[in-house]
């Protein structure tokens, strides 16, 4: 047998597609878009911090001046010893305390990762109908694994990146930049089909959201 | 066609009998039950947020049968993305040759252990088992899966495996179980979800920090730019989608899709459907590979076995559209009593009864489209509005030929089908056997009632009484009491 299995599959597929015209377009997807409604009403960020927070994750809204002292707070709510900071978050919303700084530059090893407490990031957008927080691990954000060891996660999230909805976030995403879509702390649903969170990822989500004062 | 794989597990019963097994267990039932009332409740409550759920379903049903017909011409599209984007492809026509494609990727690392991602391909195939006769240890690392793997059980629900596992069967395992594979489980744990849960975190941590290779599913795949997502809950799928080097992820060739944009349908209908959050906790979205973030290679695995005999079944082809959100086993009455095992597949509940048989071949699951009462309540919770119902008509009339085919004489049922025929075929026939039947059924009826009955009707009569036939058959009844006038039809239509 001379086939390869990429040849023995695409002929296959079109051997059971045999009844499907060839004047049919592939592309043109027939779709109903229709109206588009909206769920997220007119309080946007109202709603993206009470649907976060029912995620479990800690929501406060503070204006510009008050993002350091806010994340202050959350880190000395867990009592972090260590904080992790991606290249690119800005300066001067990183509060000063009894925890040490721990830049990405060079590379963290994950052994260091691991043993790290916190990270504090920004945010690519966020989603207000499902409380979500977008990264796309650009400046400010740092590699995936970043946010993915330190037990507590910390994001700043601008008033005006929460997105209605999950198209709209869709839309203003990169898709060819790695993304992570974070909806509260990691949570299971695997025992008896209840959810309890705290699994392997963050076990604490901070959500600090800057509104005009 | 299948045999290595575990669409089907072989040796296990046909459904009727696993049935009766499972439905004798009263822990197993009760278990089911408070985990699919749980997730039905809330599942209600989150599409109902949506007032446009209807039309959310209709657009992703849509999508996924629009790029079913156009499978070939998406696959292709898939493939040159990924590869721009520094992914490998890799085609697989069956079971063994995924799995000899994955074994032949992990052996190329000098590795000896991998972590998983939860994901239903790799079990559909038996990589496991594959894996571990190449000396390659696969670690699941999702809880549920992880609660099976250890408990030496089998998967029996397709999002949460363990679910005929109670909190208290859950923490035995653990303690039995956990340090024959790595860190043992802490001392003194209680039954309490979130310390099962916190048990997990410890038993796997140090598996993810020195993991050089993972193995993962896919939810999706779009093909205009080559991104592959997992939607997950726990964050394991991020440890294994991040920290290993290599990254080989097996996907059913059906999961692609076309477009990017696509996905807003999809990441709205999934989470809901399934573990009836508004969003899953995590879901992880990547394209090819990053330099200096996450793995430096990866692998993508197209799986056909069986999928491409499934399309060219133009009914049965609707089975393909499939999200493996499983809201159809939570609201199914005859999953809920039995639980997945009895299913005998990978696959249970009513979307393994139409999918099961369709990838292996309808002969060699030939009990399975009988698994239902076709009630309909999975097409209702569908959120990719696949007819169940009528996929399992259609299946059960392929089993009925398939048997007759195999058959040198009929079966009792197919003659007493063919008599039937022939009865209703005719009103004078038919009068008459009705007629008959009345007077034979006052013979054995008991209060109006017929019970037990000997000989062949025994297995119908063990289980329920049957109503006796009136004396009279309604047409008797009609031609006695009333002779209508072509002048009476007219006053009553005319509703004077």
């Amino acid at each position: 047998m001379t086939m390869n299995g990429r040849e023995t599959v695409l002929d296959a597929i079109r051997g059971a597609l045999s009844g499907v015209p060839g004047s049919e377009s592939p592309d043109a997807t027939p779709l109903s878009h229709g109206r588009r409604v909206d769920h997220a009403g007119p309080d946007v960020v109202g709603m993206f911090a009470d649907r976060a927070a029912e995620y479990r994750a800690t929501v406060v809204r503070v204006p510009p001046a008050d993002v350091a002292e806010a994340v202050g707070r959350a880190l000395a709510r867990t009592g972090a010893r260590s904080l992790v900071v991606p290249p690119g978050f800005p300066e001067g919303l990183v509060p000063e305390g009894p925890w040490s700084r721990l830049a990405d530059v060079p590379p963290l090893s994950i052994g260091q990762l691991d043993e790290a407490d916190a990270v504090i990031t920004t945010v690519a957008t966020a989603i207000a109908v499902t409380g979500t927080v977008t990264l796309d691990h650009g400046p400010g954000q740092g590699r995936r694994v970043l946010t993915l060891l330190p037990d507590q996660h910390i994001c700043v999230v601008r008033a005006d990146q929460i997105a209605p909805d999950v198209p709209e976030a869709l839309r203003l995403l990169d898709p060819y930049r790695p993304l992570t879509l974070v909806s509260g702390p990691s949570a299971t649903s695997d025992i008896e089909l209840d959810r309890v969170e705290g699994v392997h990822g963050p076990r604490t989500l901070d959500i600090v959201v800057v509104v005009d004062a | 066609m299948s045999g290595a794989d575990n669409v089907v597990w072989l040796g296990t019963p046909a459904f009727p009998e696993a049935a009766r097994t499972a439905l004798a267990d009263p822990q197993l039932r009760a278990n089911l039950r408070r985990a699919t009332g749980t997730i039905r409740d809330r599942r209600l409550a989150v599409a109902a947020e949506l007032e446009d759920w209807e039309e959310l379903r209709e657009r992703a049903a849509t999508i996924k049968h629009h790029t079913l017909r156009h499978l070939d011409h998406h696959l292709l599209r898939l493939e040159k993305a990924v590869t721009a984007a520094g992914g490998v492809v890799h085609w697989a026509a069956d079971a063994a040759e995924a799995n000899r494609i994955v074994t032949r990727l992990v052996e190329a690392t000098g590795e000896s252990e991998v972590v998983k991602v939860k994901s239903m391909a790799t079990q559909e195939i038996g990589l496991n088992e594959a894996l571990a006769d190449a000396g390659i240890r696969a670690y699941e690392t999702d809880l549920a899966e992880l609660i099976v793997q250890l408990g030496g059980d089998r998967p029996s629900h397709i999002l949460v495996p363990a679910i005929h596992r109670n909190r208290f069967e859950i923490r035995e395992i653990f303690q039995r179980e956990m340090g024959e594979w790595g860190a043992p489980a802490p001392e003194g744990l209680t039954a309490e979800p979130r310390d099962l849960a916190e048990a997990a975190r410890l038993h796997l941590r140090e598996r993810f920090l020195r993991a050089k290779v993972a193995v993962s599913g896919a939810n999706f795949a779009t093909a205009d730019t080559g991104t592959v997502v997992v939607v997950e809950s726990e964050g394991n799928g991020r440890m294994c989608l991040t920290l290993p080097e290599t990254l080989i992820t097996v996907m059913g060739i059906e999961k692609v899709l076309p477009s990017f944009a696509d996905l807003d349908v999809f990441l709205q209908l999934l989470p809901r459907s399934s573990t009836g959050e508004r969003m899953n906790p995590y879901t992880s979205l990547w394209t090819g590979v990053t330099e200096g973030d996450g793995p430096r290679n990866f692998h993508l695995v197209l799986l056909d076995n069986g999928r491409t005999a499934t399309l060219a079944d133009e009914v049965g082809r609707q089975a393909l559209a499939c999200i493996r959100c499983s809201a159809c086993l939570n609201v199914c009455p005859v999953y809920e009593r039995t639980g997945g095992h009895a299913y005998g597949s990978v696959y249970p509940g009513p979307i393994g009864a139409v999918l099961t048989p369709q990838l292996v071949g309808v002969e060699h699951a030939a009990s399975l489209p009988f698994a239902s009462t076709l009630c309909g309540a999975c097409y209702d919770a569908c959120p990719v509005k696949i007819n169940i119902p009528e996929v399992l008509v259609h299946l059960r009339a392929e089993a009925v030929e398939a048997e007759r085919r195999d058959r040198l004489f009929p079966t009792p049922e197919a003659l007493v089908m063919k008599a039937l025929g022939a009865v209703l075929g005719s009103p004078r026939r038919l009068a008459a056997v009705q007629r008959l039947a009345a007077g034979a059924s006052r013979l054995v009826a008991r209060d109006g009632r017929i019970g037990a009955l000997p000989g062949p009707f025994a297995r119908w009569s063990a289980t329920r009484d049957t109503p006796a036939p009136a004396r009279e058959s309604l047409r008797a009844w009609w031609r006695r009491t009333r002779t209508p006038t072509s002048e009476d039809i007219r006053t009553k239509a005319e509703g004077k």
